[in-house]
């Protein structure tokens, strides 16, 4: 039934995309043509520390000069932390290892923090005007984790002011390009961090997802983009968009750099009452390398193709790319049947009902009076008005309106009621397909990145985008977005990801299927042209 | 008038023990007219006016008044005296220096979050249990949402449509001046909520300069605002319309007050606004069921003020209903004016306000087990309704027993008082005259005093066994409560000791002579039955003043040597 629904695939032929790939491990399994899979920054890194192959503050040199290199182009970062401050972490880290002294597991890993993520050293401007020059008093938590183990965050990335876009134009401050084709978005909102790990200015970023801001951009950008279930990652620090949603995700260019990352920011915080208790697994212990594999690694496992997802309005190139993704899965031993999801249609406006609701007030407190820019007033009224006219988009300020109108007396029924009982129904229909099956697919968005200002004045074609990504958010699930092709476009094509949706808390399982994947995949590289000839990890 | 007078009044029936209820180490909370040191200047002067206004009023209202009922209900907030904030771990201290106990939390920085205090839902639980409420085993916070300076994340957490108790009730004893008896009024829910900050000015600023900034143009540098307040923690109590009258609504209040310091979860200081009462209030003709236009009065920083803004208010109203002009009373919001003893319109609604309301996705919903319910059901002090009816079987007066009540340190005194055996009325007596008087005078309050309730009670055995005279055992008293120590230390100190029980004359006189010699002389010259008596009468008529259990005995010496 799948393969009749197969178009014929764009193959490009991976010599195109890199010919000059290096790493410091050369591919388990001999591929046909030169690219081997992607390594883990993060276990590479510590490898050649640890083995005093390289120092972290060359590492750090040469990230810091791709990051400078490229920054004119991309304008991934917001806020780029001075090199004296990176490279005086990575001396401390160099020390430590010359004195055989512990540290950290991430330690010289270099991190992009979105920038609606508090960091004390660091401004935190949630792309916002109305935050500008803002310094937090305190770290996120996951900041705090970071550091704790030894990563060193370089810089703040670019993202649509507050979360609120999908193309991370939206950012009060700088339009970011996408390394694939600067002409084009690098998708949203976390695109500023998606860009940077893919143009490689960091080995890893995080970001957050409300309805799709990781996987989305990670699709677009062609890295590995992760949403955790809800409350598996502490939201102490993170500039709330939509508390009931708001995710912080993980960026990498493999699947196991984003798991690691994972693992070092998740667990309970007791400064966030929504994160979990439960234990957080050992994700690391997934990442096996390829050769102890047997050939059918994924033997028994059920994947539900979701049928809501492969339908009209996702591009005919991308359906044909996951499906390939799908028969891969396949050949490791999956086994596929299509789940349908009946549900799926009403996500998009429960989303953007429920998103816009908390938003609206959330950003209450952003009233002029302790930050931001204030508009002086004859009266309060207009200080708090003036203040916000001042300093929101035109996006923020469309969101708060619906919001505060789906919240009014006499509408709440209506819409914020409304939307919450479709919520419940999506989160069971859900969780009946995840009984079912081991994971749920889809695409990771309708299209691969499309051109700037293409639908800035279009935010219902927007809106539409995250179709593929704001269900799992209403259900809370974790979802693991992987590249898995190309479609034409650009000078070496477009990335395309797909989806992989896991039971809630199932993390390990979705990173063990997408490591696998990921390194069984051939004859693709997701380094873009931009910085593929510099590329060496 | 008499309601206008309540509190002022209240005292008046206590005259023998003066001034009880003045003072105690966190302020005033109840004044006394009988006691002018426990007064501040103004509050006198409010007394004075307080006296003199109500007479000016024609007779005519009085019988207009006698047509009409009120409808009052009460919304009240506690704060709770929890050591930490209800969402972030500052301490809130009353008075402390502005801005200096405050959090990224509090403050609503970008990105912080709130997290319960558990004692929160502790103290909430055991006040719902102590005013007879269904729990919501399940309930929730809510965001409600509105602009304001001293609000600093824009909304406030609170809990809308499902409190975390209702549907309960409080028992209260009138005051025995105003007619006693006992109601029962309804609680529609309490539910818990986090209080705001403080606008400070940097002029002489006052409440009603606060709350009617948003009519005036400000000048945003001159407001300040101090968010050491914001995110206490409160309980929003909310009365059913069951009150009528000014007197009922300051009982309620201050029954209300007790309980919160019987429990232990709120100093229910009103002057700190750790005790804040919002008053709802409507007159309708006695007959009509449909209540009239509610007005609600705010402001109101003393029990004395509730009764009296309520009783103005209730004029106000009912004069405008004998006018014929019942449409302008308008709901609206009225501030009670102290200096002037007046209710004024602070602002007009203009319909009902929206604050959109939504559930608080930051924090999870509030489940509550039985057994946890249970738990603190059992470890709940006797209340305060609880305790009258004790100390009423214990054959006190209403008057003695809502004296007793009133402060829990005060009865827990008195319980432990009688403990030791002491006879229930004397004690009473003490607690009530002179250590209240002594109390007052000072400024403490009775865990301040050094005497301890073994002490009375074996001071008041002391004189019961005719150890010592009542006049010794208050000089022995004061000492007591001062310095502290024993009765019988005191007494063997001061050679205070009176005659044991006599085997003979002889043996008596020498250690009563060193206290009373001319009076012994006298009684030993004295030989018939008659002139014994006599003596005794002249003694007590002369001197105002015997030492009684020493006389007794004298004279039931006497009688026996009559007979003989
Ligand atoms: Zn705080």
């Amino acid at each position: 039934m799948l393969s009749s629904a197969q178009t014929p695939r764009l193959l490009r032929s991976p010599t195109t995309t890199t010919t000059t790939l290096k790493c410091f491990h050369s591919s388990p399994i001999p591929t046909s043509a030169s690219t081997p899979p992607p390594p883990s920054q993060i276990l590479t890194t510590r490898k050649s520390l640890l083995s005093r192959q390289t120092s972290a503050v060359d590492l750090a040199k040469s990230f810091l000069h791709r990051l400078r290199r490229h920054e004119p182009q991309l304008s991934s970062f917001l806020h780029v932390s001075p090199d004296e401050t990176v490279l005086k972490q990575a001396e401390e880290l160099d020390n430590k290892i010359k004195n055989n002294e512990e540290v950290g597991p991430l330690a010289g890993v270099l991190v992009g923090v979105k920038d609606n993520i508090c960091t004390y050293d660091m401004p935190s401007t949630a792309g916002s005007r109305l935050l500008e020059n803002y310094r937090p008093p305190f770290d996120a938590t996951v900041v705090r984790k970071l550091r704790e183990r030894g990563a060193i965050v370089v810089g703040k990335t670019n993202l649509d002011e507050f979360g609120m876009g999908s193309t991370t134009e939206g950012s009060a401050y700088q339009v970011t390009a996408n390394p694939w084709d600067l002409a084009r978005v690098p998708g949203g909102s976390s695109g500023g961090s998606a860009s940077a790990v893919s143009a490689r200015q960091c080995m890893v970023a995080l970001g957050s997802d409300t309805g799709g801001s990781v996987r989305q951009p990670a699709s677009f950008c062609g890295v590995v983009g992760l949403k955790p279930t809800y409350g598996r990652v502490s939201r102490y620090g993170l500039v709330a968009y939509a508390s009931s949603l708001d995710v912080i995700g993980c960026f990498g260019s493999s699947v196991a750099d984003a798991g690691i990352l994972l693992h070092t920011v998740s667990g309970h915080d007791k400064f966030d009452a929504t994160s979990s208790k439960r234990e957080v697994p050992n994700y690391a212990s997934q990442f096996v390398p390829i050769d102890y594999l047997e050939s059918k690694p994924l033997k028994g496992l059920r994947v539900g193709v979701i049928r809501e997802t492969f339908e009209d309005g996702v591009d005919s190139e991308v359906i044909s790319t996951v499906r390939d993704a799908v028969s891969h899965l396949e050949e490791l031993g999956c086994t596929v049947s299509e789940v349908s999801l009946p549900s799926y249609s009403l996500g998009l406006p429960a989303y953007y009902i429920l998103a816009s609701s908390e938003s609206s007030s959330n950003l209450s407190r952003y009233d002029g009076v302790r930050y931001g820019n204030q508009v002086f007033g004859d009266e309060l009224n207009s200080l708090y008005g003036d203040s916000r006219a001042q300093g929101f988009g035109s996006e923020v300020k469309m969101r708060i309106l619906m919001g505060t109108y789906a919240l009014s007396a006499g509408y709440y029924d209506a819409y914020y009621k409304r939307a919450q009982q479709v919520r419940t129904i999506i989160r069971n229909s859900f969780k009946d397909a995840l009984d079912k099956n081991d994971i749920l697919i889809s695409p990771a968005a309708p299209s691969v990145a499309y051109k700037i200002g293409e639908k800035k004045n279009d935010p219902l074609a927007m809106y539409a985008g995250d179709i593929m990504t704001v269900n799992v958010n209403l259900a809370g699930l974790p979802a693991l977005v992987l590249p898995c092709g190309f479609v034409e476009g650009g000078s070496a094509g477009l990335p395309v990801g797909f989806q992989m949706i896991g039971a809630a808390f199932d993390e390990e399982k979705l990173l063990k299927i997408g490591h696998i994947f990921e390194q069984t995949l051939q004859g693709y590289s997701f380094v873009p042209p931009l910085v593929a000839d510099e590329w060496t990890c | 008038m008499a309601l206008t007078l309540f509190r002022g009044l209240r005292s008046n029936c206590f005259r023998l023990y003066p001034s009880l209820y003045v003072a105690r180490k966190h302020g005033v909370f109840y004044c006394s007219m009988t006691s002018a040191e426990g007064q501040t200047a103004t509050q006198e002067k409010q007394q004075t006016q307080l006296k003199s206004s109500p007479r000016k009023e024609s007779p005519k209202i009085e019988e207009v008044l006698k047509n009409y009922e009120a409808v009052i209900g009460i919304e009240t907030h506690v704060q709770l005296a929890t050591l930490t904030k209800a969402f972030c771990s500052c301490p809130y201290n009353y008075g402390a220096q502005p801005n200096t106990s405050i959090c990224p939390i509090c403050m609503g920085l970008p990105g912080a979050l709130p997290v319960l205090n558990s004692k929160v839902i502790e103290s909430a639980v055991k006040v719902g249990l102590a005013l007879n409420c269904k729990l919501s085993l399940s309930s929730k916070f809510d965001r409600k949402q509105y602009f304001y300076p001293d609000l600093p994340k824009g909304y406030q957490i609170s809990q809308f449509d499902i409190p975390i108790a209702s549907d309960g009730y409080v028992d209260i004893d009138l005051p025995v001046e105003f007619g006693g008896g006992h109601r029962k009024f309804g609680i529609t829910r309490v539910h818990m909520e986090e209080d705001a900050g403080k606008l400070l000015h940097t002029g002489n600023g006052n409440f009603s300069q606060e709350i009617t900034i948003l009519s005036y143009k400000i000048i945003c540098s001159l407001l300040l605002v101090d968010l050491n307040r914001a995110g206490v923690p409160l309980l929003e109590i909310v009365s059913e319309p069951d009150m009528r009258t000014g007197v009922e609504a300051a009982e309620y209040a201050a029954e209300l007050q007790r309980l919160v310091r019987y429990l232990g979860v709120s100093n229910g200081n009103m002057q700190e606004g750790s005790l804040r009462c919002d008053v709802n209030i409507s007159v309708r003709p006695i007959g009509q069921l449909e209540f009239g236009t509610k007005v609600e009065i705010k402001n109101l920083n003393s029990f004395s003020s509730v009764g009296r803004a309520i009783d103005f208010e209730i004029s106000r109203q009912v004069k405008l209903h004998s006018q014929g002009q019942a449409d302008q009373i308008v709901q609206e919001t009225r501030l009670w004016e102290e200096g002037a003893q007046k209710t004024v319109t602070m602002r007009k609604k203009e319909g009902l306000s929206d604050y959109r309301y939504f559930p608080e996705p930051d924090l999870p919903g509030v489940i509550l087990s039985e057994e946890y319910i249970n738990e603190i059901r059992e470890s709940l002090p006797e209340l305060p309704e609880m305790k009258r009816r004790r100390y009423e079987k214990l054959g006190l007066s209403m008057q003695d027993v809502l004296f007793l009540t009133n402060d829990i340190n005060v009865a827990a005194f008195f319980d432990a008082t009688i403990a030791t055996g002491a006879d229930v009325k004397l004690a009473a007596n003490w607690i009530m005259g002179d250590i209240a008087a002594y109390m007052n005078n000072e400024k403490l309050s009775v865990n301040d005093i050094k005497l301890t309730p073994q002490e009375l009670g074996e001071l008041i055995a002391s004189i019961k066994g005719g150890t010592i005279s009542g006049k010794i055992g208050k000089e022995i008293l004061l000492e007591l409560m001062a310095k502290g120590g024993t009765v019988k230390g005191l007494i063997k100190e001061k050679d205070l000791v009176q005659a044991k029980m006599p085997s003979s004359r002889k043996v008596m006189v020498p250690k009563v002579k060193v206290k009373l010699p001319s009076i012994l002389q006298m009684y030993l010259r004295l030989t018939t039955k008659r002139q014994i008596f006599r003596f005794g009468y002249v003694l007590k008529v002369g001197i105002g003043e015997v030492i009684p259990a020493f006389f007794q005995k004298i004279y039931l010496h006497s009688l026996n040597l009559a007979a003989n």
